[in-house]
């Protein structure tokens, strides 16, 4: 009996040991994270290494999390930590900072301390055309929105809930400032009495009033390619856009991926990191989560516009700085 | 009941609340607070913006219960006191409501009285249409557990009182109405927790200047990274909810009534006068119209998702692409089953065990089978993150799904039991005894089909409550196998028409299954069901 117990402690010691073996790898990301089975079957195929994908909610809900499991994480990997919580994962210590060897094809705008950047996107206003023509121009900035002619017309979505709010929110403090003649509080002010509206989400702000997506509102905060994708998912299929986006006060957001502190699999999970900056990653991304693959050399399909020019940037240590501040004085001014 | 039935009939549930509930809240909580100090009590109380957040989550919830229940009783009268042709259709019906995720349901409720909806009214932003969609949702709570004893009244009752000269009213007022407080108080406190809680609804319909608590803990936890602040506000939600249900429990206690109760069928009579049809077809015109509705316009956006009418967003769904149907699905209904299992296997005994022994211990017991239902779904979901690791690291596995989903859907198990095991007679047990039964032949003979039939309702509902399942879920970290609301959340994250399109083709899709699951449950009753 004895004998017995000691075989299976042996055993069970020896399963647990198996497990450390670098065979498999977990990857956390938020609920938009998406990737070809062909192009993860590929990897597994290279490193006879298992992806399991674990989903958590939106972006600040996953970034909030591994804060939570910071140096006992529940995975690997952590994917889709963007511009706008960068910092705040930094500080609280979520990752084991890792330089991939072929960081090198990272731009060097986009590098970071310690974890890969590996994909960017754009934040920008999305306008239906159908409503615009020669008696009303298309606004050509963020400055023209508080002009009378587009009272009610521009829908946001709330910045201390949805991260494309927050982006947009940021953009507007990197266009007008905090000080001068006219700063952002100002700009907010006046957006306000010209009858911005504000939803809580990307879904309701886009399909519940957008009216280039069934709703009745022609301006929208969204993303860069949200044109593009209504070409790839229109059924009957169509040729041009119906969409289009005000290249003005766009913001870039890079997506991040890093080692967790405490990983399982450490050696697993930069293997696929390394993967995550290789073409047939960087090539699939567009299709799945359209947004552009960090690599310039990456080729995007044919029905993907090029990325705005000279879009609004601030860097993550502001963001984290004023971040509280930016959200509590924001509110005050628009929803109180 | 002997020390050691009791102590057997506690271990279960006791232990499963214990580790899957208690430990992880208090986890979080304490995670929370530690990284803010006591001091956030402070900052939080002394907003005058939170408190304000507070006030209205009271108001509104209470007013939702009162309408939900005003709303719901007539259709309750009709459902279970009359043989009309339907019957169990209507009741699988009024569930769909109950599973569809908030954020469907709003989207529909914009459709109806939104910026462009069909009224021409645009209440968005307004509380009457919080207060709305809370009445819909709720509808299937007060017509299941209180239809379920009102479908099993004596009716001889109602028929002395009238044969006495009592006028109808009187007779509902006097006779019907105290036999059935009960049931309407569990159901009350069901609605009041649900209205407490509502997220997705608030979210959308009440944006942006409405908010309940738990809008605002997943604010405090989704971009401003202000855990303290959300530890706070998961506390003042809690002590809130435990003063509600320490109220209910001690209403409960004082008015539950020993009763028999008749078998459903011959309850139910066919409606006899002109008047009488009339007023049935009234009622059910008009609460199927509440039901009905947001339902018809999920259906037909399903059907015009793409500009012209036809089946293309069935189509683009069965595709497959970002995520398989089927799968999500199957995914739905394994959870959904394994969550039946867990909330009965929980809530039954826990039920029989409330029902047995009066005391302090018992209601502290029904409290805590309650607080789940009334606990943030992020805290639940970043409790168990900072709890679960040990001994086995649970925070990544796929159990985590349904057991959530069970914590939701025990106290429904534990409600639709509880109110019909306190009026078996104990008279008719004790006759049992008299004439020589033995202990267990009293249990087997007159508790357990009892026991059995409100276990199959309540069962039916913690299926139905699995289904729909959205807040938990969305916060565990999940192995990616979605079920159908998540998949919903998805295609809904993504631009493109086809994708807004297969969100709705996926909803009437969780509504079909939804009332065909209900539908099954009720046809499978176990045979006991002859003795009520």
């Amino acid at each position: 009996m004895k004998r017995t117990a000691a075989l299976l402690a042996l055993a069970l010691a020896a399963s647990a040991c198996a497990q450390q073996t670098e065979d498999q790898v977990t990857v956390v990301a938020h609920d938009f994270f998406a990737v070809s089975q062909e192009v993860l079957d590929q990897f597994t195929d290279e490193t006879g290494i298992e992806v399991t994908i674990l989903l958590g909610g939106d972006a600040g809900l996953v970034v909030n999390q591994a804060v939570l499991t910071a140096g006992n994480p529940v995975g690997d990997v952590l994917f889709g930590v963007d511009t706008t919580l960068l910092s705040r994962a930094i500080d609280a210590d979520v990752f084991d900072p890792y330089v991939s060897p072929i960081g090198g094809v990272v731009p060097p705008e986009y590098r970071a301390d310690g974890v890969t950047a590996i994909d960017v996107g754009d934040v920008c206003l999305n306008y239906d055309p159908a409503f615009f023509g020669p008696d009303l121009p298309v606004p050509a900035g963020l400055a023209d929105l508080t002009d009378p002619r587009y009272a009610g017309m521009l829908v946001v979505e709330d910045p201390t809930i949805s991260s494309p709010g927050l982006a947009f929110l940021i953009s507007t403090i990197a266009e007008f400032g905090e000080d001068g003649d006219y700063t952002w509080r100002d700009y907010w002010t006046d957006l306000r009495a010209n009858g911005v509206v504000v939803a809580p989400d990307w879904g309701t702000a886009y399909y519940g009033r957008f009216s280039g997506a069934g709703g009745d509102l022609p301006i929208v905060v969204s993303y860069a390619t949200s044109p593009d994708a209504e070409v790839a998912f229109a059924d009957p299929p169509i040729d041009e856009p119906t969409t289009s986006i005000i290249t003005d006060g766009c913001f870039r957001q890079v997506e991040y991926a890093g080692v967790l502190r405490g990983a399982d699999h450490p050696g697993a999970a930069k293997e696929f990191i390394d993967f995550m900056l290789s073409l047939p990653f960087q090539e699939d991304v567009p299709g799945q989560m359209f947004v552009y693959p960090i690599r310039t050399d990456a080729a995007l399909p044919d029905w993907f516009g090029s990325p705005p020019i000279d879009p609004n940037r601030v860097d993550p240590e502001t963001i984290e700085a004023n971040r509280d501040r930016w959200l509590a004085e924001w509110s005050d001014l628009v929803l109180r | 009941m002997t020390r050691r039935t009791s102590l057997a009939l506690a271990a279960l549930p006791a232990s499963f609340l214990a580790v899957f509930f208690v430990w992880p809240v208090v986890s979080i909580l304490a995670t929370g607070l530690g990284e803010g100090g006591l001091g956030t009590f402070g900052r939080v109380l002394g907003d005058g913006h939170l408190v304000g957040v507070v006030w209205f989550t009271v108001w509104q919830a209470t007013v939702s219960t009162v309408l939900t229940i005003v709303i719901a009783l007539p259709a309750t009268w009709v459902i279970s006191r009359f043989d009309i042709p339907g019957r169990s259709l209507m009741r699988a019906a009024t569930t769909v409501p109950f599973v569809l995720p908030t954020v469907v349901v709003a989207t529909a409720f914009l459709a109806i009285a939104g910026p462009s909806g069909v009224l021409g009214i645009d209440l968005q932003g307004t509380v009457w249409l919080v207060l709305g969609a809370h009445v819909f949702f709720n509808l299937a709570v007060v017509i299941r557990l209180v239809g379920g004893v009102w479908a099993h009244l004596d009716p001889r009752l109602e028929d002395a009182a009238r044969s006495l000269g009592a006028p109808p009213w009187a007779v509902f007022r006097r006779v019907t109405l105290p036999l059935l407080r009960p049931a309407l108080a569990a159901a009350a406190s069901i609605v009041f927790l649900f209205s407490l809680t509502s997220f997705g609804t608030v979210l959308i319909l009440g944006a942006p200047r409405l908010a309940t608590v738990e809008v605002e803990i997943y604010r405090r936890s989704a971009l401003l990274l202000d855990l303290p602040a959300a530890a706070v506000l998961g506390i003042v939600q809690m002590v809130g909810v435990i003063g509600a249900l320490a109220a209910y429990a001690r209403y409960q206690e004082r008015h539950s009534v020993e009763q028999v109760l008749r078998p459903a069928a011959e309850t139910a009579r066919r409606p006899r006068t002109r008047r009488e049809r009339l007023l049935i077809g009234t009622i059910l015109g008009g609460t199927g119209a509440i039901v009905l509705s947001p339902l018809v316009v999920l259906v037909w956006r399903s059907l015009t998702a793409t500009g012209a009418f036809g089946f293309e967003a069935y189509r683009a769904l069965a595709r497959g692409e970002v995520i398989s149907p089927a799968t999500a699905a199957g995914n739905s209904v394994m959870f959904a089953g394994a969550a039946m299992l867990i909330a009965v296997g929980v809530g039954m005994p826990a039920a029989v065990l409330v029902a047995a022994r009066r005391g302090r211990l018992s209601h502290w017991f029904d409290t805590l089978l309650m607080l789940p239902l009334g606990t943030s779904a992020v805290t639940i979901g970043f409790g168990f993150l900072v709890a679960l690791d040990w001994p086995v690291d649970l925070r990544a596995s796929i159990v985590l799904v349904p057991i959530a989903h069970a914590l939701v859907a025990t106290p429904f198990v534990f409600r639709a039991a509880l109110p019909v095991l306190r009026t078996i007679r104990g008279s008719l047990r004790e006759a049992a005894a008299t004439l020589g039964a033995s202990p267990r032949r009293v249990w087997r003979d007159i508790d357990l089909p009892i026991v059995a039939r409100v276990g199959a309702v309540g069962a039916a509902f913690a299926f139905a409550v699995s289904l729909g399942e959205f807040g938990a879920t969305l916060f565990l970290a999940r192995p990616g196998s979605p079920t159908i609301p998540i998949a919903i959340y998805r295609f809904l994250g993504r631009p493109g028409e086809l994708n807004v399109g297969r969100a709705t083709a996926l909803s009437v899709i969780l509504m079909a299954l939804t009332a065909g699951a209900v539908a099954i449950v009720e046809r499978v009753r176990p045979p006991g069901q002859g003795m009520l």
